[in-house]
């Protein structure tokens, strides 16, 4: 057993692990945050995606151990206040996802990219994703609601600064 | 999609990562960025009794000048090092072909020294410093010893970095005002390079005063294009004399054949993308 | 998509999905998230041999293993005589081999289940798995369908004489609804005025690839069974748990939670399923089991995997006069649920949109030591369409002729409709005139068919394709006497009730149990306009045995056309109740009550009550009519009458870049005609995705085997997905010709781009390419196979392409996970 103490979604734990639990796992099964998903065994879908130390990663990539000392932004912990994150409203509004598999971590994946990128053109957003699988909707609609999303976190549109979640990742 | 059960050190300096190596024994694995390390072992390919995590050692993800030459942390992260200043600067080359590495995500985790050490012939990062002469600073029990590109790569997922011994510190010379790009060429945007050619350039007028190039997947490790520059030297930057180099692309080489691509094609593509990159580095 | 103005009915609203608020929060419950207490995990250990004799099964190391609670074969279990449910049988001989659980004495495709592990935890589970030796001799693996059926093949199943499953006709001569083919076969080869054009297609195996995992959890606690799994069936799922372990089906409670996707791929009775069920039985506490990835690509049903041997025959002038049809269908190693039919979906689909006066279909499923195929989005009707549309262009070309105009010569004129097709079915509306039309102007077609002779002429290295098809697909599965007429094992209804709560709010349920597709956004819109309350106030209720005893769930297209139109049967019910008692409380005659927008108004006077107050008044139940029940809620089973028949024109604009053979997809249109919409916003979705996966077909994904039957390509580092980075924005539109079968004129959209997408692209590289004299490019058509194409029809040879072997790929890159060797060992 080694110990991780990380923060999750403003929150601290502490806890004993097996070394090879993977972040994803620790995060779903010992902290009951199943918002994050997985989708496959090869590090190609995506649907794990969180942040960690401000940046999105692949948390079935990741040990829990490795996560040891830093902090974590799920799904779970995205909107804020009650508030949705832009990107999240974007999804919605766009129709962003269908069976919403992959769009907890297409969502994450997303947030960071803007971090990095806030005005991205439509080829930029498919390139920034790509590391994130989704079946059912041809992307098409998730590019919209990622452009979508950038619109409204423009200083000065319509969705109020301060309703917006800081964004995650980025530097 | 569980590993097999491992003991896990997560040492703070480089020797202490050597004595927890040599601790281990045999059957350790060192963890840099983990994303080929963790599917590999996910997939129960294997099953290392100790892995020794480099994660906790802060010297090693530097990236800095050190003289005529780029110094870089084993342990920096894909991202930084494409970001970065110097490199962008002095080695264009490798912040090109970095971006072309993987996905974001994937980029945050996975370093420049776990993807040398890993050496993967259908890796992006090998031809790059094959081609560009960077050294490998390698530390093990009896100290630290520097190694040339040329010798750095072995075989198939071998390298010259021996049992107990861990990658530091890759070196670039600086290039400077040099015109670069790397051409990739793959199947869908998520799969590995089915063969990519990197290629640097110094330029003087318009004509190539010095090249250097090297492919990816065209054999058991990177393969510098020895022909290819000769050819080059000398000659204007034009799309003909870029053609006459690219035929001797497969020089050398001992192209695999899968299921993407068998070697004939392979051979073609080489020839095909030196040609392009060789324009597209000219500008 | 085109825009008109926001309509004032909820029917035609782009409504933004209430399914989203909790699938972009993470409050999600997709069936790996529950884990009731004390659940127990089971692992499966799987034959890595496609084909073997199991000697001997050694679980003493396993059993000792920490955490494991025990190792079973079927024998342990007493299920080895179970086997699992196929619902078709498609010929009254059709030979059908048991599917066992868990492999008795024989494993028949790499990935069949042997044994199982239950332990504590899945990691200990998984531990333990390695642990099991099972001891195999193998034997021949049969993987050539050609080769399967020729005298002498070795066996799948010894027992059944044959590798043939059963061979399915019809013609149109022999039915009475067209010529004899062979007839119209021998008179075009006679008649130098005619052509006759054969060619073979392969419709490559494809994987589903749903992206969430297969799982299942079974609680035996308590007075009920209770199932949870990620299932496109619960209903069916329940009724078939019966039929295969015996518990009896009132002490089964199915749900089927949060679900990712299907796409077909979730429609099956699982071993893995019904293991769960006899191990919670046994342990007496929750079991639970969700596969990786890797398990899921070698171990779910797969798709399509056909040969298709097509002749047409037409007159010079165009004029096609017949068609024929030969399949070979890989089944797999055994049969899925509706796995026989499948192919037999297509059957009426291959005349499309054209009137063939003759048209015969033979089809013959083979066994293979293959993973079994069953459902695949579109289900038979895109390998159908992928035939006649490709085989149309291969006309055109033989012909000299514009393939869009012979096309247009052929196909039913919109006057024509309604419209009885050579098999018999009847086209109820349509306009392909209207929908090419709008294709081709937003293509701007005759633009870049100049484009296309201006690259031809000067030899550019990038030379352009149009890719072309005109599609239609029946949707709405199914009226139940077809089926009956199919020999399928269940109906085509479905069922809907709707409770009016005290409050005015609205419960529906459905037995449709959507996956992705927002069924309850969309019924709630119906709902809404049919009873006059307002959207929000409406709930659905769905995938759950408890809540919606009734159902047959979600595939086929089915859940609009048929589950739609139950919900709208069971409003009217709601509307003529309340009726009744609005007459009664306004001391009116019923005659007299007019139901508009909620409220039932007494004619002419402004005296009212809105059916909100009239769901109060049922419920306090005190002033009510006599021969009247208090209660406004109604149930309603829909069986549709006539399938529906969606169409469209999708054009695809191809870029081969001749020096590397790249395919780029540049731009594609397509005018879909799917009847009335509900929620445009969700329409355009199911297009955008369903195109996305026949794009797919066309050009990225195989399922590929090597010479011992294994799957080479089992997990996504090498079954390549494509990504955002691999497709472009589609332009899409709909026009609207309502279907005249239902009373909301609705059609079906799930299957539609799917179907037309890959006929669409593959046509689009050939003509990029046919002048080069290629004429065919097998799927997926990569760059590898598009260069040696152009190469061979240069007369340059080329090399053999060891399609069995792993490609570098993301995650593990040179690493095979079949064969793992340089640094992992
Ligand atoms: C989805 C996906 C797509 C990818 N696509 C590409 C791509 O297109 N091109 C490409 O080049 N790569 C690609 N990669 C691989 C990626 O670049 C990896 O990050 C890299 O190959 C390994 O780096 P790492 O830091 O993660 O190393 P790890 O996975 O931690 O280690 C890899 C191996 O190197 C050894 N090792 C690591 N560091 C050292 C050291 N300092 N000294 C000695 N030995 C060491 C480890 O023991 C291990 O055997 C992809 C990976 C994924 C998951
Ligand atoms: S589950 Fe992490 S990438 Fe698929
Ligand atoms: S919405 Fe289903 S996988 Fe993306």
């Amino acid at each position: 057993m080694a110990q991780v103490r990380v923060t999750v979604d403003g929150v601290n734990y502490a806890d004993d692990v097996e070394p090879r639990m993977l972040l994803v796992q620790y995060l779903r099964e010992k902290l009951g945050k199943t918002g994050t998903l997985i989708g496959c065994d090869t590090s190609n879908c995506g649907a794990c995606t969180v942040h960690l130390n401000g940046r999105s990663v692949k948390s079935c990539s990741v040990l829990a151990v490795q996560a040891d000392g830093g902090e974590v932004l799920t799904i779970e912990g995205l909107a804020r206040d009650g508030e949705l994150h832009p990107v999240q409203k974007a999804f919605n509004e766009c129709h962003g996802l269908q069976c919403g598999y992959c769009t907890p971590g297409m969502i994450m994946a997303a947030v960071d990219l803007l971090g990095d990128n806030p005005d991205p053109d439509e080829n930029e957003v498919r390139e920034g994703i790509e590391g994130n699988l989704c079946r059912c909707t041809g992307y098409q609609n998730i590019v919209r609601s990622v452009q979508r999303a950038a619109q409204m976190m423009k200083p000065g549109s319509a969705v109020p600064a301060e309703s917006a979640a800081p964004v995650a990742g980025g530097n | 999609m569980i590993p097999a059960k491992f003991d896990y050190v997560r040492p703070s300096s480089v020797e202490e990562a050597v004595t927890a190596l040599r601790d281990a024994g045999e059957d350790a694995k060192i963890l840099a960025g983990g994303q080929s390390l963790l599917p590999v072992l996910r997939l129960r390919l294997a099953a290392p009794s100790t892995i020794v995590d480099l994660g906790g050692i802060a010297e090693l993800r530097h990236i800095a000048e050190d003289g005529d030459r780029i110094a870089i942390g084993a342990m920096a992260a894909h991202h930084d090092v494409m970001r970065d200043d110097l490199v962008k600067q002095h080695v264009s080359l490798l912040s090109q072909a970095t971006e072309t590495v993987a996905d974001p995500q994937v980029r945050h985790r996975g370093t420049l020294g776990g993807a040398l050490a890993h050496a993967d012939p259908a890796g992006d990062l090998g031809a790059v410093a094959l081609a560009l002469d960077a050294e490998f600073v390698i530390a093990g029990g009896s100290g630290t010893r520097t190694v040339p590109a040329s010798e750095f790569f072995v075989d198939y997922f071998t390298t010259a970095i021996g049992e107990g011994e861990i990658l530091t510190q890759v070196r670039f010379p600086k290039y400077t005002g040099w015109s670069t790009h790397y051409e990739k060429f793959n199947r869908t945007a998520q799969a590995w390079s089915m063969c990519a050619v990197a290629v640097a350039l110094r330029l003087d007028g318009g004509s190539i005063a010095e090249a250097r190039v090297g492919l990816t997947n065209m054999g058991t490790t990177p393969i510098r294009a020895r022909g290819v520059e000769a050819a080059l030297v000398g000659q204007q930057a034009s799309e003909d004399a870029a053609r006459a180099a690219a035929e001797h692309a497969t020089e050398g080489t001992a192209a695999p054949s899968d299921a993407d691509a068998a070697s004939d094609y392979r051979e073609h593509l080489a020839r095909v993308l030196t040609g392009r990159a060789v324009l597209a580095a000219a500008g | 998509m085109t825009t008109t103005a926001e309509p004032t009915t909820e029917l035609g609203k782009a409504r933004t999905r209430k399914e989203d608020a909790r699938l972009i929060t993470g409050r999600t419950r997709y069936t790996d998230s529950i884990t009731p207490h004390g659940t127990l995990h089971m692992h499966v250990v799987r034959s890595p041999l496609a084909h073997a004799r199991i000697n001997g099964v050694d679980k003493s190391a396993a059993e000792a293993a920490p955490g494991v609670v025990g190792v079973y074969t079927a024998a342990d279990l007493g299920v080895d005589a179970v086997g699992l449910p196929c619902a078709w049988p498609i010929t009254p001989d059709m030979k059908s081999p048991q599917r066992p659980l868990l492999a008795t004495s024989t494993v028949h495709f790499a990935g069949e289940g042997v044994a199982v592990v239950v332990a504590r935890t899945a990691a200990e589970a998984r531990d333990a798995g390695d642990l099991v030796e099972i001891d195999y001799d193998p034997l021949e693996p049969v993987l050539d369908m050609e080769a399967a059926l020729a005298d002498g093949a070795t066996l799948v199943h010894p027992d059944l004489g044959t590798n043939e499953n059963a061979t399915w006709v019809f013609d149109s001569g022999a039915a009475g609804t067209g010529g004899s083919v062979d007839e119209a076969i021998s008179a075009a080869e006679a008649d130098p005025d005619s052509v006759v054009v054969r060619r073979r297609f392969r419709q490559q195996r494809l994987i589903p690839a749903f992206m969430e995992p297969r799982s299942c959890v079974v609680d035996p606690t308590g007075e009920q069974i209770t199932v949870w799994s990620a299932t496109q069936i619960p209903h069916i799922l329940r009724t078939m748990t019966t039929v295969t372990l015996g518990v009896p089906e009132a002490k089964l409670r199915v749900i089927a939670p949060d679900v990712g996707g299907g796409f077909g791929g979730k429609i099956g009775v699982l071993p893995e399923e019904m293991l769960c069920v006899a191990l919670a039985q046994r342990l007496h506490k929750p079991v639970k089991w969700t596969e990786t990835r890797s398990e899921s690509l070698l171990a779910a049903h797969h798709g399509r995997d056909q040969i298709q041997d097509i002749t047409i025959t037409a007159k010079r002038d165009g004029t096609v006069t017949g068609l024929d049809v030969h399949l070979l269908a890989d089944m797999g190693a055994y049969l899925g649920l509706v796995g026989p039919g499948v192919p037999i979906l297509g059957a009426f689909m291959f005349n499309a949109i054209y009137k063939i006066p003759a048209l015969k279909f033979t089809c013959t499923n083979v066994f293979t030591t293959k993973t079994l195929t069953d459902a695949y989005r579109g289900a038979g009707r895109p390998e159908a369409t992928f035939a006649i549309e490709r085989i149309m262009d291969e006309l055109a070309a033989e012909l000299g002729r514009d393939p869009l105009e012979l096309r247009e010569q052929n196909w039913i004129t919109h006057e024509e409709f309604p419209f009885t097709t050579v098999v018999g079915l009847t086209y109820d509306s349509g306009n392909y005139e209207q929908a090419t039309q709008q294709a081709k102007q937003k293509f701007d077609y005759d633009a870049l068919r100049r484009e296309q002779a201006e690259r031809r002429a000067r030899g550019d290295k990038v030379q352009l394709g149009i890719g072309i098809s005109t599609f239609t697909e029946m949707c709405g599965l199914a009226p139940s006497r077809v089926l009956g007429s199919l020999a399928y094992g269940a109906g085509g209804w479905e069922a809907a009730s709707i409770r009016m709560l005290a409050t005015g709010k609205v419960e529906v349920i459905t037995g449709a149990s959507p996956h992705g597709q927002g069924h309850e956004t969309a019924f709630s819109q119906i709902v809404a306009d049919q009873l006059g309350v307002p959207f929000e106030d409406v709930e659905i209720l769905h995938g759950d045995t408890q809540s919606s005893p009734k159902g047959l769930d979600t595939y086929g297209s089915r859940s609009l056309a048929v589950g739609g139109i139950a919900i709208v049967k069971a409003a009217e019910k709601v509307v003529a109740k309340a009726k009744k008692l609005a007459a009664h409380l306004l001391e009116a005659s019923e005659d007299d009550i007019e139901f508009n927008a909620g409220q039932f108004t007494v004619r002419g006077t402004d005296k009212g009550k809105a059916i909100q107050e009239l769901a109060f008044a049922a419920f306090m139940a005190h002033d009510y009519p006599e021969d009247m029940e208090p209660s406004l809620d109604a149930d309603a089973v829909y069986d549709p009458e006539n399938f529906s028949f969606p169409h469209g024109t999708h054009l695809a604009a191809i870029e081969v870049d001749t020096e590397t053979g790249k395919v780029n997809l540049r731009n594609y249109v397509c005018v879909d005609d799917i009847g009335t919409v509900v929620n445009p916003l969700i329409v355009e979705g199911q297009v955008h995705g369903g195109l996305a996966q026949g794009i797919a077909q066309a050009l990225y994904e195989e399922a590929n085997y090597d010479d011992q039957g294994t799957l080479v390509n089992g997990t996504f580092v090498d079954y390549t997905l494509p990504s955002a980075a691999d497709l472009p924005s589609f332009d899409t539109a709909v026009v609207s010709t309502p279907a005249t079968s239902n009373p909301l004129g609705v059609k079906g959209v799930g299957e539609a781009g799917t179907i037309a997408s890959t006929p669409a692209i593959v046509n689009g590289v050939l003509d990029a390419i046919r002048h080069l004299g290629v004429a065919d490019v097998e799927m997926p058509t990569t760059s590898q196979r598009v260069w040696r194409a152009i190469q061979e029809a240069q007369g340059r040879s080329t090399q053999e392409t060891p399609v069995d072997t792993h490609s570098p790929g993301a995650g593990l890159g040179s690493i095979d996970p079949n064969n793992p060797q340089g640094e992992v060992q």
